[in-house]
């Protein structure tokens, strides 16, 4: 009894080690979530955290949508420790641990954009307000994607572009809270120029017909630049309606305009449609000016390929990646979905999945969800291993810079994947420009 | 000239779609007294009895594909190829052009259901009830279709020999540059067959008199003790096979989706009323004439005088045609007018 009040030198060392513990455990239980109050979405204690996946599912980009949908639930596998990793053995630098983002297990939500700006925000609306996404992705259209990053930065919740090819998404209409890994037109038309040169020569006559928003108008408007730079006419350049379906009445006024080369800037099923009914109206086989008819299709995909057949061979345009590249990380990002989906993915899969495991390496280099801190963290990354080579997000307009791919309709291919060939690679530093050019602002990181 | 006459064969065709879709629901209206809002419904559900179809042709078997090394990947082969080698890869190949055997007795019936099942409900009922129950019944196929087959639109190639383009100005002797696509100029054809059938079943036979004599009074036939309402049944079951037929054969040339009927419908009315109500001679030239406007419409030369011309030429016609003679092109007097 004597000693029971007495204050031993071993509960000394506990309380003393437990004290310093407190102490120094004090500051983090404090900052840790200092952000919490100040984000929408905070998953907070939650086991879970959730993403939403805004994707055409219906409308003209509905087979790229699907395919990125694909593509986004491999990446919540992955980054939830299940299946081979795909890309997140390969990415580097990376902070993944293959323990969901944060420790907390990836779930998600999905939308379906019908190819359609005001359907886009109401189903990013819904997830943002209802499902409680932190994050969204997605699009396959770039009038979408301005729609819906306008809306995420006036949410204050980071939207990871996934198909938009459009120069506005990064140029006179960026956010601080949109991020953009796929290439754009100005790159496409900088890439497909050379080529088009080399392949077809400085005297030809072009006739553009363009999806009438506003990434057809910034296609038409890079290509024009880079053909014109080079000596092209352009005999007319007339607008389209997306989903228009036939296109017959687009297509009968270029056979007798003089033109000599008609450059489609269409896209997903419009493309298809459109090139097929222009190869069904003859014009493949015309020779206008003494030189052969040329189609050119600025914006390719293996999925267009796929639909237009046969037709496709033999016809130039560019793409942001394709499935044939060999280096590791493509071949790990190939295995893993063509083990999960029997067939290997298309360009609209790959920047989706990619986006993903950028989105959730970000918090993880962090460490927190806090929007202005993961933004700062993607902002001027450079990283690797995720199949376009060396590769980095400009600060200054949230553009990913990197190598692009021109290609042709494979003539002889070598499986029933084996679509496009890949002509050159066009170094970076070729479709390089002044963030300045396209205008805009980024806007504030607080909102 | 060569561009004036691409436009003109491109206006024929859309104009024959109009007119085939225009003759129906003039058909309707002009036997029964209906004004009938699922007749495009009924267009888009003969584009998927091609779809259909050709689903049922195409049904495989997976087999590993050896060239696909990275992973495991399948190739479909259909079970025709298997039974029947490149018979049975023919038979695929002109799915299109045999859909209509197989679109036909389904749109008997779809005409048969439609017409005993509910419209006849509202033969006595104001044109305002039949268009909100027609228009009705339309959205319902539509959604049932979107639920069935997606909201994609599902291409459908032509047979292979049709797949490219015939050399027009050699047959006219303009020179090799005027061409115009094979299955194009079929459709145009078909619709002509068409057309001269439906108005050879009314003129020439006695079925096709004793329904024309009910369109323009169907007490006295009645009276005669002749069952009109039946003939008319049957007639209504005729109007779906030609507008169902019709949409099977301009799957090659637009991808059916759910919506198609829709698209089709309001130009279709517009081609009816410019014709003139009850008048099936004047849903046919009026279709032909509002097709060809629309193609002439979207020529660049005069799309850079009045841009965006070709989105309302259609309409401004109508306009015209309704200020300067009301009844339409053909239309009869007390047709509509009470």
């Amino acid at each position: 009894m004597s000693n029971s009040n007495k204050f031993s030198r071993r509960q000394a060392l506990k309380f003393g080690a437990a004290g310093a513990a407190a102490m120094g455990a004090g500051p983090l239980i404090f900052t840790r979530n200092a952000w919490a109050q100040a984000f929408p979405n905070d998953p907070g204690s939650n086991a879970n955290v959730i993403l939403g996946f805004n994707v055409p599912q219906t409308g003209p980009y509905s087979d790229e949508g699907a395919d990125e949908l694909r593509a986004y639930m491999l990446a919540v596998k992955h980054l939830n420790g299940e299946g081979d990793g795909g890309m997140m053995n390969t990415f580097t630098p990376s902070s993944l641990k293959g323990n969901g983002i944060l420790g907390k297990k990836v779930t998600y939500t999905t939308g379906d954009t019908q190819t359609k700006s005001d359907a886009a925000r109401a189903s990013a609306k819904r997830m943002i307000e209802k499902d409680g996404a932190l994050m969204i992705t997605g699009g396959s259209s770039s009038g979408v994607a301005v729609a819906v990053q306008g809306l995420c930065q006036e949410a204050g919740i980071i939207f990871m572009a996934g198909l938009t090819h459009s120069n506005d998404t990064t140029g006179k209409d960026k956010k601080r809270y949109g991020f953009r890994h796929f290439f754009n037109a100005y790159m496409s038309g900088a890439a497909l120029g050379p080529v088009l040169e080399k392949e077809y020569g400085t005297e030809r006559r072009a006739y553009h017909l363009t999806a009438d928003y506003t990434w057809g108008w910034t296609q038409e408007e890079s290509m024009r630049q880079f053909t014109e730079g080079m000596g092209w006419q352009t005999a007319a350049a007339v607008k389209t309606p997306v989903g228009a379906g036939d296109f017959s009445q687009y297509i009968t006024p270029v056979l007798n305009s003089g033109a000599d080369v008609l450059v489609l800037n269409h896209y997903g099923k419009d493309m298809i449609n459109s090139l097929t009914q222009s190869i069904q109206f003859g014009l493949r086989d015309k020779q206008v000016n003494g030189k052969n008819f040329e189609i050119v299709v600025p914006l390719f995909s293996r999925l267009m390929a796929q639909g237009a057949g046969e037709n496709i061979k033999g016809i130039l345009g560019s793409t942001n990646w394709n499935w044939s590249l060999q280096d590791a990380g493509s071949q790990a990002f190939v295995k893993s979905f063509g083990a999960e989906y029997g067939f290997p993915p298309s360009m609209a899969a790959h920047t989706c999945y990619v986006q993903t495991l950028l989105y959730a390496n970000a918090c993880e280099m962090t460490g927190t969800f806090y929007p202005p801190e993961v933004i700062k963290a993607l902002e001027g990354f450079s990283f690797d291993g995720m199949g376009n080579g060396k590769t980095e997000y400009r600060a200054e307009d949230h553009q990913c810079f990197k190598d692009v791919l021109v290609v042709r309709g494979n003539e002889n291919p070598s499986s029933q994947f084996d679509l496009l060939e890949v002509v050159e690679t066009t170094p970076r530093s070729q479709v390089e420009y002044d963030a300045k050019i396209f205008g805009g602002e980024l806007g504030p990181y607080k909102v | 000239m060569d561009s004036i006459l691409i436009q003109l064969l491109n206006g024929l065709d859309k104009g024959a779609a109009y007119a085939l879709i225009a003759l129906g629901l003039t058909l309707v209206f002009g036997t029964l007294g209906i004004v009938n809002f699922a007749h495009g419904a009924i267009f888009m559900l003969g584009a998927f009895c091609a779809v259909t179809f050709r689903k049922l042709l195409t049904l495989s078997e997976k087999v590993q594909d050896p060239t696909v090394t990275l992973f495991a990947a399948y190739k479909e082969v259909p079970y025709l190829k298997i039974w029947f080698g490149d018979t049975g890869l023919m038979i695929i190949d002109y799915a299109v052009p045999l859909s209509i055997l197989f679109s036909i007795p389904i749109m008997i019936l779809v005409g048969y259901v439609m017409e005993r099942g509910l419209i006849r409900h509202f033969y006595k009922r104001p044109h305002a009830d039949q268009i909100l129950v027609t228009f009705g019944l339309a959205i319902v196929i539509q959604e049932l279709i979107k639920a069935a087959f997606g909201a994609n639109p599902i291409p459908q190639p032509p047979p292979d020999i049709v797949s490219g383009s015939a050399n027009v100005g050699l047959w006219l002797g303009l020179g090799e540059a005027l061409v115009y696509p094979w299955w194009r100029l079929m459709y145009l054809v078909f619709s002509a067959v068409m057309i001269f059938g439906v108005f050879s079943f009314l003129k020439y036979t006695t079925y096709g008199m004793v329904v024309r004599a009910g369109m323009w009074d169907r007490e006295t036939v009645g009276l005669l003790g002749i069952n009109i309402e039946r003939r008319f049944t049957i007639v209504f079951a005729l109007a779906a096979v030609v507008a169902g037929v019709a949409g099977v054969m301009y799957t090659p040339i637009l991808p059916p989706d759910y919506h198609m009927g829709m698209d089709f419908l309001v130009l279709s009315f517009v081609v009816v009323v410019v014709g003139g109500m009850g008048s099936l001679g004047g849903a046919v030239a009026a279709g032909f004439l509002l097709g060809i406007v629309q193609s002439f419409a979207s020529m660049n030369e005069i799309k850079d005088i009045f841009p965006g011309i070709d989105q309302i030429i259609i309409y401004l016609v109508a306009v015209v045609i309704l200020l300067t003679r009301p009844r339409g092109l053909m239309g009869r007097a007390g047709v509509m007018e009470d």
